[in-house]
């Protein structure tokens, strides 16, 4: 450390020695010729001694009287445009305009670490002592100091021809506008004059004085912040000088804001994330697609022709009126969705899309919309609707082949019901999910009975992940796909819901007595529909009608007998069958649910607690304002309608209100291991006096072998002293 | 010094809202309240454009009104009949108390009076869906032991718990509970005092997805338990308040990343309906509570 900075200094020092005098003579004559003498001598001694007459013998025994000499190398290096050393990077590194006097001050300074109070006493007592006992060592030093604040200027006066502007105009006292420097500025000049004056020891007293208080009020710590303007300062000034920005004055406030945040800026750890924003540019990336889909296509005709089919929804417009009604989505994520739809209807085969909602997932959310395919153009599902037939299968067949060799337990699961065709029921609409607009949209399969029961019973987050399994009891047959299916079954049975009046039963009279049993499930829109005020859409809750059907307890909109199937199909397992029937209630009631189209008025309450709530979306605009409804049994989901348009959104979590807790359904009672019979019930041991009687009974059959009535009675005994 | 570019004018523009905007909110700052429901959009609440233009206007004159420093918009508990607007007031000492006022209509506002332990006690009773009609009175019937002399009596008895309590109660509670801020957003000088940070330039995107970097805006609770060692990695004057990386059940936070890596948003499970939007890089973060005013006990199940 040491060693690198006198290098530098020689060479400095001969520079100055050659090309230094010429401007001296002009600027010390100028001032005092006695300065120029001293300064001259100076000069001449540098070379000899290196560094010592920057590190005087008399200062450096003092405590901390190293540390204002740094800055100074630190200035003459950095002023001479050589790097800095590393070690010239000390917090206490001073402003190039208080260094002069800084190294006036060296010995009062001593320790710049001590508080404020005990600095402003002590070290300016301690500096007379000093001042006393060095006698002949200070004005050597006043020399050095103003020695070095005449070299800067000449060395720096190339490269920096400002920087010399500011120290020069410094030295001759022009920079009254710095308040705080007013008295350094102030006291340096007075260096100047010292020499001059004989210097007397009375005069650096007051002058030490006067420094100490204003270093003494730079010093001050914030009550706020815990920091002081004089640590700032030096700080400020080691960043411009090390980083030596362009203009620096120009972005000095924030030089200033960025030494701050360093004090709030955790260190870096050595372990390094990786590119944190390869994320960012993937999504940005992925989504670009979704702006360039209108222009790849170019043709016009396709374009008539998609928007003669309707299949896109104008989710604008929607979102337009949810927003009145206090829900949605921002406008930017909405209109992001509404491309994504058009990618998705324009990649399949799609009849009528539906933006359904969102699902709120831990990681990633669900963007879910209802799709009906067009006629015929759904071989996609068949094909996967074998694909989970062969699985079940394949699960019956390994029973069966377990059969020879376990032991077969008595526990046989219910019928399965068979899930609805596609096209009814619960699975009248097909569902496509994506994570974000962008992301590929994925279909939901189709939706079983057993999932609508057991996810009737669970309760639990969605991940965002459709692989996830789902982890519950009881235990949820398949993964989030499937869970995310039937919360959307249930969801849209629940709270799927238009003005009356706007569909209705199709016209096919001649099969109403099958619809009357199975109830009717076919509706279309009615194009007679005059639209219903809005005031009346709030002030009833019969003017809406639910329009999706209604699940039963089996899981299945349309009911089904599962005694009636297992007879035609499974004709072998018949006869335990009947065993089980007779447990069980012979005849199954048919679960019978409200028909399509009933009002929401019907519905049933949760605890005291009505099933929706209305209202108009603005009591100051009546006139135009527009019903809304909002479902309290499944928060998250609303309706809006005009009166001639309606629209059905749901955003939230995917889970039913209960005003309880939940409550895990408890396990079943446990099976009897093996049917318990009177030859392994344990019984009594037998007394002296029956076992005397039994023996005795016993020699009496072996001397009657003749009479066997007799044996069978006694056979029977036996039998009871088992 | 990291290259920083003020490019285009536009840039900056936006970059001089942004800070206007952003000041150290902790709810939503009614004067940023159009930006900060934007960015909280996501969890699908919001609010009509009739209540946000109510809300703007009447905050301001709230603010006047009761002389607060400023108004935060707090967020909606539904109601059954009507939803509850609740706003909070801040005064000039940042960390004092705050003030609460609710409203039903988002013009007339009325202040509610401070959360007591005894209230909590009161209304922990009651369950169900807020009515949206402040005197509505729930009913509660508890045994109560009567002494009469020597005898003791059990009597079951009617309290009539008033909803203005409850709504008290599930602020304080939700405050109390789910209250977020950023790590830095505040500092503690060594004092004791806490200030905002006026430095404070956001998390980066990697601290931004983790829950360490985010803490409850509360007295800390779970600072006092931890050993030395733990502390030992802490810095004292940005860890003072509890992270919600050890709220327990583990995983009551949903954290995600919106609008391609520029928005964070953490949702709470205990309390769904809190969303706590945080841009990554800029001051903006604030929360906003839309929900039933009921606590998620069912929690432990659904993880």
């Amino acid at each position: 450390m040491e060693d690198s900075v006198p290098v530098n200094q020689k060479i400095e020092h001969q520079e100055l020695g050659e090309t230094g005098r010429p401007w001296e003579e002009t600027v010390t004559t100028s001032q005092d010729p006695e300065l120029g003498l001293s300064e001259a001598l100076e000069l001449e001694q540098r070379p000899d001694t290196g560094l010592q007459p920057r590190s005087s013998p008399p200062r450096t025994p003092r405590s901390g009287a190293g540390t204002p000499d740094r800055p100074v190398d630190d200035l003459v290096g950095q002023r001479s445009s050589f790097p800095p050393s590393p070690s010239q990077e000390l917090p206490s590194t001073l402003s190039p305009l208080a260094l002069a006097r800084q190294d006036f001050m060296a010995p009062s300074q001593s320790d710049k670490t001590t508080s404020v109070t005990s600095e402003a006493e002590t070290s300016h007592f301690g500096h007379l002592e000093q001042l006393s006992d060095k006698g002949g060592s200070t004005p050597h030093q006043i020399c050095q100091s103003e020695g070095n604040t005449f070299h800067q200027p000449q060395q720096t006066k190339y490269p920096l021809h400002d920087l010399r502007g500011v120290s020069h105009s410094t030295s001759k006292q022009k920079e009254l506008r710095f308040d705080i420097f007013q008295e350094d500025d102030s006291n340096n000049n007075y260096h100047l004059d010292q020499p001059e004056s004989g210097a007397s020891e009375v005069a650096p007293s007051m002058l030490e004085i006067a420094i100490q208080n204003t270093k003494a009020y730079l010093l001050k710590t914030s009550s706020k912040s815990g920091l002081n303007l004089y640590d700032h300062l030096s700080e400020m000034l080691t960043k411009v000088l090390d980083q030596r920005p362009e203009n620096a004055v120009d972005i000095i406030e924030n030089i200033s804001q960025d030494v701050k945040m360093e004090h709030f800026s955790k260190k870096l750890d050595t372990l390094q994330n990786e590119n944190e924003m390869l994320a960012t540019y993937e999504i940005a990336e992925k989504q670009k697609i979704l702006f360039l889909q209108g222009n790849l296509e170019g043709a016009d005709q396709e374009l008539e022709d998609e928007i003669a089919e309707h299949a896109l929804p104008n989710i604008m417009e929607s979102a337009f009126y949810f927003e009145q009604a206090g829900v949605g989505l921002g406008t930017d994520e909405t209109y992001r969705i509404f491309l994504a739809l058009k990618q998705l209807t324009d990649t399949h085969p799609i009849q009528k899309c539906r933006f359904w909602g969102k699902i709120l997932g831990l990681e990633m959310n669900y963007i879910v919309a209802e799709v009906e395919f067009r006629e015929g153009e759904d071989e996609e599902e068949v094909e996967e609707e074998d694909v989970s037939e062969e699985r079940d299968n394949g699960d019956s067949e390994a029973d069966e082949d377990n059969e020879d060799e376990l032991p077969r337990p008595f526990y046989r699961a219910p019928q399965a019901i068979p899930k609805e065709e596609s096209r009814t029921g619960a699975n009248k609409y097909v569902y496509f999910v994506c994570n974000e607009p962008g992301r590929p949209w994925v279909k939901l399969p189709a939706v079983t009975p057993a999932q609508i029961v057991i996810a009737r019973k669970i309760k639990k987050f969605f991940t965002g992940r459709l692989d996830t399994p789902i982890i519950s009891y009881p235990p949820f047959p398949g993964n989030e796909s499937n869970y995310l299916r039937a919360q959307i079954a249930r969801i849209s049975a629940g709270t799927h819901v238009s003005p009356l009046g706007f569909y209705h039963f199709g016209e096919e009279e001649g099969e109403e007595e099958e619809e009357i049993e199975s109830g009717r499930d076919s509706f279309e829109e009615n194009p007679d529909f005059e639209g219903i005020q809005v005031i009346d859409l709030v002030e009833s809750l019969s003017n809406w009608v639910h329009h999706v059907q209604h699940i039963l307890p089996q899981g299945r909109c349309n009911w089904f007998n599962p005694i009636q199937k297992s007879e035609e199909e499974e004709e072998e397992e018949d006869e335990e069958k009947e065993e089980e029937k007779g447990e069980e209630p012979d005849d199954i009631e048919q679960e019978v649910g409200p028909p399509l189209l009933t009002p929401i008025s019907e519905d049933l309450e949760i605890q005291n607690t009505s099933p929706w709530t209305t209202r108009l979306s603005s009591n100051l605009i009546p006139q135009y304002a527009i019903a809304v409804l909002r479902s309290n049994l499944w928060p998250g989901a609303y309706a809006f309608s005009n009166g001639k348009k309606f629209e059905n959104l749901y955003i939230g979590w995917g889970h039913k209100y209960s005003p309880d807790s939940y409550t895990p359904p408890v396990p079943p009672p446990v099976y009897q291991e093996y049917p318990s019979g009177p030859e392994i019930t344990e019984m009594d041991d037998p007394t002296v006096e029956e076992e005397q009687a039994f023996r005795a009974a016993q020699e009496a059959a072996a001397d009657s072998t003749e009479e066997n009535e007799e044996t069978e009675e006694e056979e029977d005994e036996e039998d009871d002293y088992d | 010094m990291e290259g920083r570019s003020f490019g285009s004018p536009w840039t900056r523009l936006l970059l001089a809202t942004w800070r206007a905007l952003s000041r150290a909110a902790c709810a939503m700052d009614a004067e940023s309240l159009l930006l900060s429901l934007e960015l909280a959009s996501g969890s699908g609440q919001g609010l009509s454009p009739d209540r946000r233009a109510s809300l703007l206007t009447s905050l301001m004159l709230v603010k006047r009104d009761y002389r607060f420093d400023r108004v935060l918009f707090w967020g909606r508990i539904l109601g059954l009949v009507a939803d509850y607007y609740i706003a909070q007031g801040v005064s000039e000492d940042q960390l004092a108390p705050r003030k609460t006022l609710y409203s039903l209509n988002c013009m007339e506002w009325s202040l509610l009076p401070p959360a007591t332990e005894e209230m909590e006690m009161q209304t922990s009773v009651v369950k169900g869906r807020f009515m949206g009609d402040p005197s509505h009175e729930y009913e509660h019937t508890e045994l109560q032991k009567v002494n009469e002399g020597e005898k003791v009596f059990e009597e079951e008895v009617v309290v009539q718990i008033k909803e203005e309590k409850r709504l008290v109660s599930v602020i304080d509670q939700i405050d109390k509970a789910v209250a977020v801020i950023p790590r830095g957003a505040l500092f503690k000088t060594p004092f004791g005092p806490i200030n905002v940070n006026r430095t404070f330039e956001g998390l980066s995107l990697s601290e931004a997805k983790k829950l360490s970097s985010y803490f409850h805006f509360r007295e800390p609770v779970e600072l006092k338990n931890k050993t030395l060692l733990e502390k030992a990695e802490l810095d004292p004057s940005l860890d003072f308040m509890d992270s919600l990386e050890h709220d327990i059940p583990k995983g009551s936070w949903s954290v995600q990343m919106e609008r391609g890596n520029a928005l964070v948003v953490l949702r709470s499970l205990l309390w769904p309906g809190l969303t706590f939007y945080h841009a990554p890089r800029t001051k903006n973060y604030g929360y906003i509570y839309v929900g039933t005013g009921e606590k998620n006990l069912d929690l432990p199940f659904m993880l």
